[in-house]
């Protein structure tokens, strides 16, 4: 069990944002309200998934939505509380703990708001270990827990519920249109797990995961080591890549920012190219024709000095940059996760998911401090 | 004729220009008052020329005098922000994340008020009338005499912000008012914070722009005078006065903008080597390349986009370590011409390597006589290396380009360079900021959402364009001159609706300024 303070604030944000992978919203935004919740005297208290009872009421919240909405109307504050309440409503059970749907990205802060605003513990894993464009894609979905009921909040306190539909990829379908209808964005709270469902589906360790990464990428900074060694050896990652930026395609295909970004390289990767596919999140890197890690193996594009994660849609042409590796969670590896989350579910009927070596950082006990 | 000014830290220089030439240029010590080194390098320039005022059509100054007060926390006025957003915005208030230092001295009041838009155009919540009316009270209350106002989505939809500012106007006649759809982009928080540097600046600016319209006075100048913004572009000194965080990044922008001019090579490296670090930024089509992360000034997190600039510690005052066989990062810096060997001093820098590898002829040779030629060699393949190593981290592709050098410690680097398909040296290279600012375009820019329903991409493309070229127009650009130079289409990601946010800026020549 532990507490989240200002300083691991500050990590978990930084490590979000890589394990983002190029989407899954800025967690600056969520960085800011929780600060100023734990200001405010707040407490969010994180225990071990191990630690769960069965009879928990585990219920993963967050925000859906386009992250460019996100960074001008800024949430409420409440609409994921609101959402949770409402699903709590429907179903009569109160929630007990908190779980993050997505640790990649925004979604890793906001159960944080929750927890501090209905004073709720934060169960210390998640339900993709990475971030992914869509709700099926959830390591609850995948091990078939129902996604529904489910609920979904806005600015002004509308709330719809979903009080069943057949399968996640229907309540992504469905949820979707309705946060367009709520201002592109909204609040979700969805599915709702017993102790023993979460224990045996959530992507275990990493809340902890997340801080260890920033924790490393800061301490490397002040100590004027090399944080992009630092989050390798903490994520269990490879380095794939050093380069700048030369060529960035993009295209709206329904609904989703596709596109691609060409990497020409740089000290000993000078001669070579690297392309990496996007939708929203890096997919599939290719060195010179060779594919070099494919989704649901984690491909980050970090700034080359800072190791800050760079996101598909800050790329620019001339942006000097380092491509990480990181190995898919153990979970997101079974031909039943790949058939939701490999290549094929991406549209690349053609691409061989071929696993890098090596354990998630999380999975890897010795490397969580 | 033209007049350019480049107001620094260290030195203000002043050129005339006319049409492509250069008349003359003055370089005098900034002074603390800004006023008088100005007067006294325009003075120089028309004394050089024996010009009349009249003959000057327009007056155009680059200056860092804002950046640094707010790096400074001096002279800032104290201000509210009004925020129009609520229901939504609430998690995080204006003024959240600024230095609690600049915090304690500028902030007044905060406010967030019902407003603002969805990415669509719909009003999150109507304005509230009476809210404003007490906010009223609360501001004179408070005495605060400047205001930011930020609205959700107002880029693309600016109303509520005009409407409120009209109603506080109203109410409060002599209080300046900043509206942040005016400076800023999307990215509420950023777009704010920019707004609310820009309330803390007015009273600054005020006096400062009225002390440079003074100085023009008094040489008994009338032509207009306009500043230039952190794009390399102009505003009227009116605009300024009101928008002086539009002149942060005016600096190193003017320094490769000026750079282009003088060489006539406008896609190339930019190489501005000082007496401690040496600036390296990118040309395209004649116009630095952005960066691309958001930008602290002063610890506030802005959107502004800035030059693409990479900095290294070399330049004509590096200290050289012999034994070490080292050069730089420690500089002698503005004492160069005290501690240097050639200039009579007891350090080796780089500019006594330069001159002793017989690459520059400045200060005493024989000084620097005694220096093993094998080791002056050494050093000098260090410098080279360094200036290579910065040309190639700058490029996008991997053809040659042509290197543009300008600054003080031009001489430093070699007439050959691995990756430069020529090294442009320009004339007047020294006063090359204050050139940039005497050629500076006008622009208008447009960063909005746009809905592609009912419509085809082609339209709504044509659109955006047109309405780019017409706030350049309305800035004072000349029709004919006007092009588009930059483009960007971003999707709205995860958002199954069709609308696609675009970004166009055109550029023209200042209408009637030959």
């Amino acid at each position: 069990m532990w507490q989240v303070d200002e300083a691991r604030i500050e990590a978990i944000a930084i490590g979000a944002g890589i394990l983002g992978t190029g989407g899954g919203g800025n967690p600056y935004y969520g960085k800011l309200q929780v600060r100023r919740l734990l200001r405010q005297g707040a407490q969010i208290t994180v225990i071990a998934l191990d630690a769960l009872p069965d009879d928990a009421v585990v219920v993963s919240v967050g925000g859906m939505g386009a992250p460019t909405v996100s960074i001008e109307r800024i949430p409420r504050g409440d609409e994921w509380l609101v959402a949770l309440r409402a699903l709590e409503a429907h179903t009569g059970k109160r929630a007990t703990h908190l779980i993050p749907g997505e640790i990649g990205g925004a979604n890793a802060l906001r159960p944080m708001v929750v927890s501090a605003l209905a004073g709720l513990p934060l169960v210390d894993g998640d339900g993709m270990g990475r971030a992914f464009p869509e709700l099926q894609m959830e390591s609850f979905a995948i091990a078939g827990i129902p996604a529904t009921p489910a609920a979904l909040a806005d600015i002004y306190h509308n709330v719809v519920v979903f009080p069943w539909l057949r399968d996640a990829k229907t309540l992504e379908r469905y949820a979707r249109a309705v946060t367009v209808q709520m201002g592109g964005a909204a609040g979700y709270a969805f599915p709702m797990l017993s102790g023993a469902q979460t224990r045996a589906t959530a992507i275990p360790h990493t809340l902890s995961f997340a801080a260890a990464i920033g924790e490393a990428v800061l301490d490397a900074r002040r100590m004027h080591a090399d944080p992009i060694a630092a989050v390798c050896e903490t994520t269990g990652g490879h380095l794939l890549f050093r380069g700048k930026i030369i060529d960035v395609q993009r295209r709206l295909v329904a609904g989703f920012a596709r596109g691609w970004v060409e990497l020409e390289g740089l000290d000993e990767y000078r001669g070579t190219h690297l392309r990496i596919d996007f939708q929203n999140e890096y997919l599939i890197a290719r060195r010179d024709q060779d594919v070099v890690a494919v989704v649901p193996d984690l491909v980050c594009i970090v700034d080359a000095l800072t190791a800050e994660p760079v996101t598909t849609e800050v790329l620019r042409y001339g942006l000097r940059v380092a491509v990480l590796g990181i190995p898919a969670p153990r979970a997101l590896r079974t031909p039943e996760a790949l058939a939701v989350v490999g290549p094929q579910a991406f549209g690349y009927p053609d691409v061989v998911y071929q696993p890098l070596p090596g354990v998630y950082g999380a999975e890897h006990a010795e490397r969580l401090r | 004729m033209r007049i350019g000014i480049d107001v620094g830290g260290t030195n203000t220089d002043a050129v005339a220009l006319d049409g492509r030439a250069v008349l003359a240029w003055a370089k005098r010590p900034t002074t603390p008052d800004v006023t008088t080194g100005i007067l006294q390098a325009l003075q120089a320039v028309l004394q050089q020329l024996q010009a009349s005022p009249e003959d000057i059509h327009a007056v155009m100054i680059g200056t860092t005098h804002f950046t640094n007060a707010v790096v400074q926390r001096q002279a800032l006025d104290r201000i509210a922000v009004i925020r129009l957003g609520a229901p939504a915005t609430t998690a995080i208030p204006p003024l959240e994340d600024w230095p609690d230092d600049l915090r304690a001295v500028v902030a007044a009041l905060v406010e967030i008020l019902p407003g603002g838009h969805q990415f669509d155009g719909t009003e999150i919540a109507p304005l509230d009338p009476h809210a404003v009316t007490a906010l009223v009270t609360a501001l004179q209350t408070h005495g605060v005499r400047s205001i930011a106002i930020s609205s959700v989505f107002s880029p693309a939809v600016p109303d509520h912000e005009r409407t409120v500012a009209q109603w506080l106007r109203d109410a409060l006649p002599d209080v300046a008012i900043t509206l942040s759809h005016e400076i800023g982009r999307i990215g509420l928080l950023e777009r704010e914070n920019a707004a609310a540097l820009n309330a803390c600046l007015v009273s600054l600016a005020q006096r400062t722009i009225a002390g440079f319209q003074q100085a023009l006075e008094r040489l008994g100048i009338r032509a207009p005078l306009y500043l230039s913004q952190n794009d390399g572009t102009l505003m009227t000194a009116e605009f300024a006065a009101r928008y002086p965080v539009l002149t942060f990044a005016s600096g190193p922008t003017n320094s490769m903008r000026g750079a282009a001019f003088l060489s006539g090579v406008h896609d190339a490296i930019v190489l501005d080597v000082g007496g401690t670090t040496t600036d390296a930024g990118v040309l395209v089509r004649g116009f630095p390349r952005e960066a691309s992360f958001a930008v602290e000034i002063g610890g506030v997190r802005t959107n502004f986009r800035m030059p693409d600039v990479l900095s290294i510690g070399l330049g004509g005052g590096s200290i050289v370590h012999l034994e070490q066989l080292t050069v730089g990062p420690q500089s002698v810096g503005y004492r160069l011409v005290e501690c240097a060997r050639i200039f009579g001093g007891t350090c080796v820098t780089a500019s006594d390597i330069a001159v002793a590898a017989g690459r520059a002829s400045f200060g005493d040779p024989a000084r620097v006589r005694d220096l093993d030629p094998a080791i002056v060699q050494h050093l000098v393949e260090r410098i080279d290396q360094q200036f290579a190593e910065l040309v190639d981290r700058m490029k996008l592709k991997p053809d040659p380009l042509p290197v543009i050098v300008v600054g003080g410690g031009s001489v430093l680097v070699p007439d050959t360079l691995p990756g430069a398909s020529t090294i442009v040296r320009p004339p007047h290279a020294a006063v090359a900021n204050a050139i940039g600012a005497a050629i500076a375009q006008v622009s208008g820019e447009v960063d909005r959402v746009f809905s592609l329903e009912g419509r085809t991409r082609d339209t709504v493309l044509a659109e955006a364009r047109q309405e780019a070229i017409k706030a350049a127009y309305a800035a004072g650009a000349a029709r004919e001159t006007i092009e588009i130079v930059e483009f960007e289409e971003i999707p709205l990601a995860y958002l199954p609706s069709n609308a696609v946010r675009i970004r166009v800026k055109a550029v023209g020549d200042l209408r009637g300024a030959a």
